[in-house]
């Protein structure tokens, strides 16, 4: 986050700051912070990875790691889109919570076959208004796949809000197909909260 | 092919040929929807009745080893094709690098069989007609799935017709390009198993198969060919407000 992106009254605060501990740094994260973070994350996916039992038991790991890391009701407004205007408090939450169970499985399955957990944090850098740290996974001889992790502190603590895998993105590409999903259901929310609970529940 | 290059980079100052590149990681411009819908199913039951099975049965024939050679070999004689388009596209390191990689899996690693540079954690760096013809300043074009080939875009289809074209082992025997091909078609049906994960969410499983194959490839592609695109700051702003 960058100084120009401070409200008057943080200014405030921060001036003040500033005199009592001059050489104290205010601003909230670095792209240190983010990288840090975003180990943990990956440190806690490779675990789970390791002690892969079953499909459904990964599943569930990923969905308690996408739920701690990830900034969960951000994204799941982005991909409703314009639908998310005219949907309730309590339809949003419903939707957040089966969304969270689709995306863990969805790329569960994708990250299993990475091996032995090998996701290795290379690097991080601050764009803008986030951080962008870079990941590389490995794959059974071949070239190691780039994954890229968008985090923000804007929700009040670091959280994840979209992932890069070689070039293609979550927000996005799930936004097409939750799209998609709704259009089949005639923007029937309740209805699309309704399917993928059945849909993530087996 | 400087040739080449110098026509097109004239018809694109012209205007005599479309040069506009996509101005964002998701634009779609998909002109022949109707047409490419038709395809999508086409290849979409080619895929079930044909290449799953085979691609299944023959990975569950051969050893996991053999599999590899088979796909190593394969790989190995697509990098003379590989280092013409760096040369073209005066990426000169790039191709420095594919042919040593070349070189060595030719010879130490037995004919192209054993990806010796690949156990170096060395690759080459994919490339494409296609992605020559972008560096040249031709535009993406509209989006088309092909007959048995899938996705693409109208500038990626033209390139791949010119990588057939200018690729070098068109001087084997007969022979020698039935082995090739061969080896090629063993490639494409590994990795229909190694990838059936991904292929199989995306055709069978997702609501609009064909929308989202092109949502997933054109990012995909965009990406392989380093565009950059600032779009990134509209769904920042979408999501937590443009303060």
């Amino acid at each position: 986050m960058g100084a120009n992106n401070f409200d008057r009254r943080t200014l405030l605060l921060a001036s003040c700051a500033v005199t009592a501990f001059l050489a104290t740094p205010i601003s909230a994260s670095t792209s240190r912070d983010a990288e840090k973070f975003i180990m943990r994350l990956t440190k806690d996916i490779n675990k789970s990875i390791e002690a892969h039992v079953s499909d459904a038991s990964l599943f569930a790991q990923f969905e308690k790691i996408f739920r701690n890391y990830a900034d969960v009701s951000t994204i799941s407004r982005y991909v409703l889109g314009a639908d998310a205007r005219n949907a309730t408090t309590k339809q949003l939450a419903e939707f957040g919570d089966v969304f969270v169970a689709y995306v863990a499985r969805k790329y569960g399955s994708y990250f299993k076959d990475f091996i032995g957990g090998e996701i290795k944090v290379l690097g991080s850098r601050a764009v803008k208004k986030y951080f962008e740290v870079k990941t590389s996974a490995k794959l059974r001889g071949q070239e190691p796949m780039e994954v890229l992790f968008h985090v923000s502190d804007r929700s009040g603590s670091l959280l994840l809000f979209n992932l890069y895998v070689e070039g293609v993105s979550m927000l996005l590409s799930e936004r097409n197909e939750i799209g998609s999903m709704l259009d089949k259901r005639r923007g029937d929310l309740d209805k699309l909260i309704a399917d993928m609970r059945v849909l993530t529940a087996s | 092919m400087r040739g080449l290059k110098i026509v097109l980079m004239s018809f694109c100052l012209t205007g005599l040929v479309a040069c506009d590149q996509p101005s964002a990681i998701g634009e779609i411009n998909d002109p022949h929807e109707e047409q490419n819908r038709k395809m999508h199913e086409l290849n979409k039951a080619v895929d079930q009745a044909v290449l799953k099975p085979v691609a299944q049965t023959y990975s569950d024939m051969l050893p996991d080893p053999v599999e590899d050679a088979v796909s190593n070999f394969a790989n190995n004689l697509g990098m003379p094709s590989n280092v013409l388009n760096h040369l073209a596209q005066s990426e000169v390191d790039y191709a420095i690098e594919s042919t040593g990689i070349f070189l060595i899996n030719s010879t130490v690693g037995l004919g192209g069989l054993v990806d010796v540079a690949g156990w170096n954690g060395q690759y080459a760096h994919a490339t494409d007609f296609g992605e020559t013809l972008a560096k040249w300043g031709l535009g993406e074009g509209a989006y088309v799935e092909l007959p048995l080939l899938g996705p693409s875009t109208e500038r990626a289809a033209l390139g791949k017709l010119l990588d057939r074209v200018t690729n070098p082992l068109s001087q084997l025997s007969v022979a020698q390009q039935g082995i090739a091909t061969a080896a090629k078609i063993g490639e494409i049906l590994s990795d229909r198993v190694e990838y059936d994960d991904v292929i199989d969410q995306t055709l069978y499983k997702s609501a609009d198969s064909y929308s989202q194959t092109r949502i997933l490839y054109l990012q995909r592609r965009r990406n392989q060919l380093d565009y950059q695109f600032d779009g990134e700051d509209s769904v920042f702003e979408e999501l937590y407000g443009s303060k």
